[in-house]
């Protein structure tokens, strides 16, 4: 078996010749390339006149002209999709992150008849695929009075990142000793405070790991708001990138710069915190 | 006095796990036996109307147009799942390998790989949309000024190249998550297993093929299945690049398309149908648990617990 291998790795010209690191030294740069590539012309782009695209793709442009943003700026409702999207987002994780360590603490610290029952309950609202259950989701909203409502978004959003929450947080805070909260119990520290000012402290780390698990997806999700929100004031970024683009398209600076801006916060909060995203996004697929 | 202290106690978790289990079970759980229910009735709108047991059933599995309709985006469904084994999931492992190496320069490359898959799916189909416009998309602009202008075509607007198109910028889009899956799988192989291969081999094919593989056979099982369910799930990005459609003549068309267009109904036919509609979300649910769940048996199966 190891001569037959040898013999192989030897017959491999190309091998040779770069050594196996070198090979995969230049898929990585390669790669990298491909990767941001379509951002740097989007980005390059954005600062350029439609001729200018049309005729230089690639070269370096006067960032000073920032003429396609101001169109933006003072033409579009651009400003308050943006707004909307962190209301969006904002209300979903803090009541994600509220029920969810709720739930987790529950299932986590306390022996109850039902506690695993109940965490099979949130763990089967993992696997559905909750897209295909759209139409009756959008005959509930209707029924609830809030389609073409921000709060028909939040409820569903909340509910979809439940499931991984309570799930990383369980696992979490059922690692934590019970010491410190035994000893606070003997002092006649009530449940609720024990919580609140013990072991919520301790859980922040498993937070940050299902907060960022959750709010890419919120933050980017297109599909729920084409079916709940037809009001423009009311649209997300994703969704009002739609009405954006329609209306502009022979635009081609103003819709670069367009989708510049609407990338550009979710790029710059990954590259400060590459690796709580990477751990975070991951987090579900690796045990 | 203990006994109020438990009753107390018991108060105390029902007031922790009541809140977040009635949102689950209101806008997950609900719905989804819902959407079984729906299907089983004659919609008029959004009126419920007659029970008609199987009828919607039937009528988008066997009766024409719908039965072209289904096989033709179910065929499209399976050619992107495979397409993006290899591009998505197949070239995420080798790059997996490339970074694990930790070779100079890793850590950024590992960013740039993941980048994309931060950005709005929205985004990066208005993206490669306007990279693939016929006339002053970046990429025919490209080839013309290789020379190569034989080779511009409109990518998006020719039944031949549009599905694959939307292939290639799908798996741009998401190659870093199965990348730095396969990554943290190789980064639990222990240090001992790999210098004990390497005093047997010097061959990384070998290595790769007999080791590396079937130790990150956990990492394969989970991006495996969960291309599976996104790619009977997906779309967006043919929504945006292709639109409701699936133009050109139908060649992009794929199941979520099709379902969204028979529920809510598009621009060139307004007629909505919740109860076909219905029928065909049940048909593709069932498809994936069952697919799903085959997949992740016998995957597992050739998983090896160190």
């Amino acid at each position: 078996m190891s001569a037959d291998a040898s013999t192989y790795y030897e017959r491999r010209g190309i091998m040779g010749a770069l050594g196996r690191d070198g090979l995969l030294q230049i898929i990585l740069v390669a790669n990298t390339i491909i990767m941001l590539a379509p951002i740097v012309i989007m980005v390059f782009s954005a600062f350029k006149t439609t001729p200018q695209i049309f005729q230089s793709p690639f070269g370096i442009p006067d960032f000073t002209q920032l003429a396609n943003f101001a169109k933006i700026w003072s033409e579009t409702n651009f400003l308050r999709y943006l707004l909307n999207s962190f209301f969006v987002t904002g209300t979903s994780m803090v009541l994600i992150l509220t029920l969810g360590t709720m739930a987790a603490y529950a299932i986590g610290r306390y022996q109850f008849t039902g506690a695993s029952f109940i965490l099979m309950f949130f763990l089967a609202g993992l696997t559905l695929p909750l897209k295909l259950a759209i139409i009756p989701l959008f005959m509930l909203m209707r029924d609830l009075s809030i389609l073409n409502n921000q709060l028909s978004l939040i409820f569903v959003y909340t509910a979809m990142g439940l499931p991984t929450t309570v799930f990383i947080m369980t696992g979490f805070i059922r690692t934590l000793p019970n010491e410190l909260e035994d000893a606070a119990r003997m002092d006649g520290a009530s449940e609720a405070r024990i919580m609140w000012s013990i072991m919520l402290p301790l859980v922040r780390p498993a937070m940050v790991i299902a907060a960022i698990q959750n709010v890419v997806p919120i933050w980017n999700d297109f599909f729920f708001p084409l079916v709940f929100i037809q009001n423009d004031d009311l649209k997300t970024l994703p969704q009002g990138l739609t009405t954006f683009m329609g209306e502009y398209t022979t635009d081609w600076g103003v819709l670069f710069a367009g989708l510049t801006l609407s990338a550009a916060p979710i790029i710059v909060i990954y590259i400060l915190l590459s690796k709580q995203f990477i751990a975070g996004m991951t987090s579900g697929a690796i045990k | 006095m203990p006994q109020l202290r438990m009753t107390g106690r018991g108060l105390w978790i029902t007031v922790l796990i009541v809140p977040p289990l009635a949102f689950v079970a209101l806008f997950i759980v609900y719905p989804i036996f819902s959407a079984f229910a729906y299907a089983f009735f004659d919609w008029q709108g959004l009126r419920r109307g007659d029970f008609i047991g199987m009828e919607n059933f039937h009528a988008v599995l066997f009766v024409e147009p719908y039965r072209s309709w289904t096989l033709n985006a179910f065929k499209n469904n399976v050619v992107v799942f495979f397409a993006l084994m290899v591009l998505q999931n197949g070239l995420g492992f080798l790059l997996a390998y490339a970074l694990w190496r930790e070779l100079p320069g890793a850590r950024f490359h590992r960013i740039a790989v993941f980048l994309p898959v931060v950005l709005s799916t929205i985004i990066v189909a208005y993206l490669f949309k306007l990279f693939l416009h016929p006339l002053f998309g970046v990429v025919n602009i490209s080839l013309r000024g290789l020379g190569l202008g034989e080779l511009a075509q409109p990518w998006l607007g020719q039944s031949n190249t549009a599905l694959w198109s939307l292939i290639v910028a799908q798996a741009w889009h998401m190659v870093g998550f199965p990348t730095l899956v396969f990554l943290a799988g190789m980064q639990r192989i222990p240090g001992e297993i790999l210098d004990a291969v390497r005093m047997e081999t010097e061959s990384e094919w070998v290595k790769i093929t007999k080791i590396v593989w079937p130790l990150v056979a956990p990492s394969a099982t989970i991006v495996f299945t969960l291309l599976f369910v996104g790619a009977f799930n997906w779309f967006e990005l043919p929504y945006i690049m292709a639109g409701l459609d699936g133009s050109p003549f139908g060649s992009t068309d794929v199941l979520g398309l099709y379902f969204y267009r028979t529920a809510f109904g598009n621009v060139s036919s307004g007629q909505q149908n919740f109860g076909l509609g219905s029928a065909l979300a049940v048909l593709i649910f069932i498809f994936i648990a069952l697919v799903a769940t085959v997949i992740t048996v016998r995957l597992r199966a050739r998983e090896i617990q160190l």
